[in-house]
């Protein structure tokens, strides 16, 4: 199974708007309601989630030929746990503020469904280096969808970017009145529902025909 | 292949030898990094405490003041005896919230006196002792928790030398609302706490509390809008705590000299 250049930047690039796992798929929205009230967790969450799906990718793939299709879930599910606790030890020793914060949703990557949706459909069947990408490029997408959520929750809830203060919040004497539905997860809600809006706008092939 | 991958021999192989290799790394990267995990969290909590003692400036190097400044103490509630060590731990890492949750270091509360909440309260608490220049005492850090909306609410309450007025609280763990309870952290907020009195006359009854349109200017804290359940529970947390079945016989032995020479 030779991959060819364009194969691979298919693989890489596709899930980013093309094939969105969040816009498309409707994958893993669980995590981008809870951890997008800030950029800097989103940040950390996107990191981590990218992480784990292209090295889950990685070892299922090299192991694929292997595995007994009657316990394959759970094998996947051994491996993504396992590095999803080392990603959990890894923040917790060099990130302990943020750890603490994203603190159960770390976890949660274990049940997120791009994670196990990718390795059962892509890399039990592809070569490892290619699975490898494919983990990268959804966490790609997914990160895509979950930054564009935390820019609008944390520059209109709270006012603020990364922590620093953008706009002047009224009850500091500025004059921003915060939206407080924003720092609330069910936001995150409309703006992925405007994000799957805008993105079909531009690629109208998306739109699900009508039953 | 396929079929000699669904034997059972093959089966059983590969899901032990996956978990072995899993069993490795998980354990490798936990006691790998445990050292560093628990700096932090010891860090973390250093940072807590100059925090609810106001003494936390973004430049502040928290190790460093907190070794020079703070003087820990592990203090029995039900004897009012400094002891050297508790739950196995001594002063620096005794952790009172670890011990309230092991029987033979804890007192069950009876339903009626938990206004907190709590179910079983440490015997032995984790006192800061913060002092001035002199030596004399400038600010006591106290444990304080409660039971808010969604779960328990855990703080750090200063007190200035009279023992009875505030110098500022630090709800450092929480997982209230965020936007609406969550508020206990907002600077602002806090900021109310600052130069309350906690008891009335002669230091008998604890009259703080966080209510509706303050009646009390020198006792009482404005309520969070949005959140009566989270303002309902630290009133209930500041009300336990401070009465004699938690730190109020402590703070009368302290504030008569004692237990705080040294």
């Amino acid at each position: 199974m030779a991959s060819s250049a364009k194969e691979m930047k298919e693989v890489l690039f596709g899930p980013i708007f093309a094939n969105n796992p969040i816009a498309l798929q409707i994958l893993g929205i669980c995590s981008a309601l809870a951890v997008t009230s800030k950029m800097e967790n989103t940040v950390v969450m996107c990191i981590a989630l990218t992480l784990v799906t292209a090295f889950s990718n990685l070892f299922i793939s090299l192991i694929r030929n292997h595995i007994p299709s009657s316990v394959r879930i759970i094998v996947q599910m051994t491996i993504i746990a396992s590095l999803v606790i080392v990603v959990d030890q890894v923040l917790r020793a060099y990130a302990y503020s943020i750890a603490k914060e994203l603190s159960v949703f770390v976890g949660l990557i274990i049940t997120n469904c791009i994670v196990m949706g990718r390795a059962e459909a892509f890399a039990m069947k592809s070569s490892p280096g290619l699975s490898f990408l494919d983990g990268i490029g959804n966490g790609l997408g997914y990160s895509v969808v979950l930054l564009f959520v935390g820019f609008i929750r944390e520059l209109f809830g709270s006012g603020s970017l990364f922590g620093y203060q953008i706009l002047s919040l009224a009850s500091e004497g500025g004059w921003y009145q915060p939206i407080g539905l924003l720092i609330l997860p069910p936001s995150a809600f409309f703006i992925i529902g405007g994000f799957i809006w805008i993105l079909r706008t531009f690629r109208p092939e998306q739109v699900e025909p009508k039953e | 292949m396929a079929k000699k991958n669904e034997s059972l021999g093959k089966t059983l192989f590969v899901v032990i030898a996956l978990c072995l290799v899993c069993a490795i790394i998980v354990s490798g990267a936990a006691v790998g990094l445990k050292p560093i995990q628990q700096k932090n969290a010891a860090l973390d909590m250093q940072r807590n405490v100059l925090d609810a003692a106001g003494l936390l400036e973004p430049s502040t190097d928290v190790v460093a003041v907190f070794n020079e400044r703070v003087e820990t103490k592990l203090i029995n509630l039900n004897t009012l005896e400094v002891v050297d060590q508790a739950n196995g731990e001594d002063a620096a890492n005794y952790d009172p919230i670890a011990a309230a949750n092991k029987p033979e270091w804890s007192t069950q509360l009876e339903k009626a006196n938990d206004t907190a909440g709590i179910g079983t309260r440490e015997n032995v608490t984790k006192v800061y002792f913060i002092n001035g220049e002199q030596g004399d005492l400038e600010t006591l850090v106290l444990y304080i928790r409660g039971y808010g909306l969604w779960g328990t609410m855990y703080g750090l309450i200063s007190l200035q030398p009279d023992l009875n007025t505030v110098r500022s609280v630090n709800f450092y763990e929480h997982s209230e609302t965020p936007g609406l309870g969550g508020e206990i952290q907002n600077p602002k907020w806090v900021a109310q706490w600052q130069g309350k009195e906690i008891y009335g006359d002669n230091n008998a009854e604890v009259e703080f509390d966080v209510m509706k349109s303050p009646k009390q200017e020198n006792h009482d804290v404005d309520a969070l809008s949005g959140a009566t359940l989270t303002s309902n529970g630290v009133d209930n947390l500041m009300a336990y705590w401070f009465s004699d079945k938690a730190y109020g016989p402590l703070l009368d032995k302290i504030r008569k000299g004692e237990l705080n020479n040294g």
